[in-house]
């Protein structure tokens, strides 16, 4: 058990007026141990805005494990044979799994999966934009298998250098649960990319739909970010989104090319004098449309969750009820 | 006899395969994450199993696990009517009490299989009986916390129960050429499966403070057949969707 009562629900209700209340030699030596590389564990001293900042972040990280599973998951019943309905099976449970690991993470800065799941089907707390886009085509779950993962890859690699324990260790799994997921969704589009000419189109086409949200993935341009120079210092964010998606454009951009697909931007290039990726506007106003809920899917994902949450109430009362009798199983 | 032995093979199969196919439309879905995570591998498992089964047939010369599955008319299949009732409205207790019924007679049906006369079946058998132990531990563990803790929860159970139980006896639907198969050693009669199943399942239920009636006669009628290949109104659609992707480039691999 992680201890998951460190902070009581009214100190979170006060930590926007604790910051100001920061004992600063505490503060002191909980920068040093971040500088020599060591890891907070949820019964060390923290700053509340630490705090605060990490549950915000593996709490995002969470919702976004169990919404995207749904995109995904409606083509379980629709995969083309055994071997990709096994192993997409598979990775959606992994990715439910991953929002399992990550709410028990954030739970032990004091924040129940109850209250987290409240505030996603409130829309108080956000989740990743990708997931409000529509999984129209078989091609579609091969494109987030391969990119979007791809994309999560690098994202939690960077943040598993991080320096609270507990998310650290849940990330360095779920990278490498996630390796898999990428071998998968690779080995889905090359069957795509060099099979019949319809099913090269339906790659295609899912490409051009997915290539603006996936740019978005790895958030804002550092232009429009908000300064970031303390949760740096504290390692609470390790690269900045720009970094991220040059990571990304470098490692992907010349795979998608030796497929024979088309990336959907013409000014894709890599500057050769700056060795960094130039590229389109990826219209960042739509990004920030669907971040504040005016996305393609938003409504109906957050509909699913609620249906959901709505449906399965009298269980989680049953199993609450005093007279449920606890039951051994004998494993 | 081969003929014989793919019914009895195709209705073991064909059962695990809708069976999962239900089940893999909960993920997302569940009462808590752990039961998204659970019904996840439950439905891999009995995916997996089925393919399993197909590919005993494959073995003999017949077709392959993926032919099976995804190229045959609904008429072909030999699935009971009980895996193959849609989740309706996502009610878990029809989820759970579906998944216990089914699944004690899975415990059942792999005992006397493990010792079936027919070698790579009885194999098989005792392979599955190691995955399909937790699936067992998991339905009994639910329907006795369950079965006794709220009102509604009591009388939900109860009612799917109700919903249920007649299509249940359905997975114990005489084969078509059964005798020759019993003849053989393969399987026991399924009216002896059925018995050694009430015997497992009844007094759980009790324990539960869940009740049964035994099924009238019309009431089973209506829930037989699909050992034969004549489906429930629901299946014609589940197939479909099962097809939608393999069906709509036949000739492409995936």
């Amino acid at each position: 058990m992680y201890g998951n009562l460190v902070v009581r629900p009214e100190d979170i209700e006060n930590w926007g007026k604790k910051v100001e209340q920061e004992d600063p030699e505490k503060l002191v030596e909980f920068e040093a141990r971040i500088e020599r590389g060591e890891k907070i564990e949820p019964w060390d001293w923290m700053p509340f805005e630490y705090r605060r900042q990490l549950i915000r972040m593996i709490e995002q990280h969470a919702h976004s494990e169990i919404i995207g599973a749904l995109p995904e998951g409606t083509w379980i019943t629709r995969a083309p044979n055994f071997r990709r309905k096994l192993a997409l099976m598979a990775k959606v449970q992994d990715e439910v799994g991953h929002a399992q690991l990550l709410y028990s993470a954030a739970e032990t800065l004091g924040k129940t999966r109850e209250q987290m799941i409240n505030d996603l089907l409130s829309g108080k707390s956000k989740y990743s934009n990708i997931f409000n886009y529509p999984a129209k085509t078989w091609a579609d779950t091969a494109i987030i298998a391969w990119l979007v993962d791809a994309g999560a890859i690098i994202n939690q690699t960077t943040n598993s250098r991080g320096s609270y324990g507990p998310y650290v260790r849940a990330l360095e799994r779920i990278c490498w649960e996630e390796s898999f997921h990428l071998k998968y969704g690779y080995d889905s589009v090359v069957y795509l990319a060099t099979g019949t000419p319809r099913q090269r189109a339906m790659l295609q086409d899912a490409l051009n739909r997915w290539w603006r949200p996936i740019m978005h993935f790895f958030g804002p341009p550092d232009t429009q970010s908000v300064h970031t120079e303390k949760l740096v210092r504290w390692k609470v964010k390790l690269a900045t989104n720009d970094e991220m998606r040059q990571q990304f454009l470098d490692m992907y951009v010349p795979k998608i090319w030796e497929l024979g697909l088309t990336i959907p931007d013409p000014n894709l290039r890599k500057n050769p004098e700056t060795g960094r990726w130039e590229y389109s506007d990826p219209d960042w106003d739509e990004f920030w449309r669907v971040i504040n809920g005016d996305g393609p899917c938003n409504k109906e994902r957050l509909a699913v969750r609620r249906f959901a949450e709505e449906k399965g109430r009298w269980v989680r009362e049953a199993l609450r009820s005093p007279q449920a009798q606890y039951v051994t199983p004998l494993a | 006899m081969l003929e014989q032995l793919e019914t009895l093979i195709l209705s073991l199969a064909d059962d695990e395969l809708i069976m999962g196919h239900r089940q893999a439309e909960w993920i997302g879905l569940g009462p808590i994450l752990e039961e998204d995570i659970a019904f996840a591998s439950i439905a891999q498992d009995e995916t997996g199993h089925a393919q399993a089964y197909y590919q005993i047939l494959t073995d003999l010369g017949l077709r392959t696990p993926d032919e099976y599955a995804f190229r045959r008319s609904a008429k072909e299949f030999r699935c009971a009517h009980l895996v193959e009732l849609p989740n309706f409205d996502y009610d878990y207790s029809l989820a759970l009490m579906r998944h216990f019924l089914y699944d004690g007679a899975e415990q059942v049906r792999l005992q006397a299989l493990s010792h079936s006369a027919y070698e790579p079946l009885a194999g098989l058998a005792q392979r599955l009986l190691r995955e399909e132990k937790y699936h067992w531990l998991h339905a009994t563990t639910w329907i006795k916390r369950l079965g006794r803790s709220t009102e509604e929860a009591h009388l939900r159970l109860q009612s799917a129960l109700n919903q249920l139980y007649p299509y249940a006896w359905g997975l114990f639907e005489e084969l078509p050429e059964e005798a020759a198969m019993v003849e053989a050693g393969w399987i026991p009669p399924s009216a002896q499966l059925r018995e050694q199943w009430l015997a497992l399942v009844l007094p759980i239920l009790e324990a539960a403070g869940l009740q049964t009636q035994m099924p009238s006669t019309q009431a089973l009628t209506a829930v037989m057949g699909g050992r034969r290949g004549w489906h429930s109104p629901y299946f014609e659609a589940l197939l479909a969707e099962l097809t939608e992707v393999s069906a709509s480039e036949p000739e492409a691999e995936w």
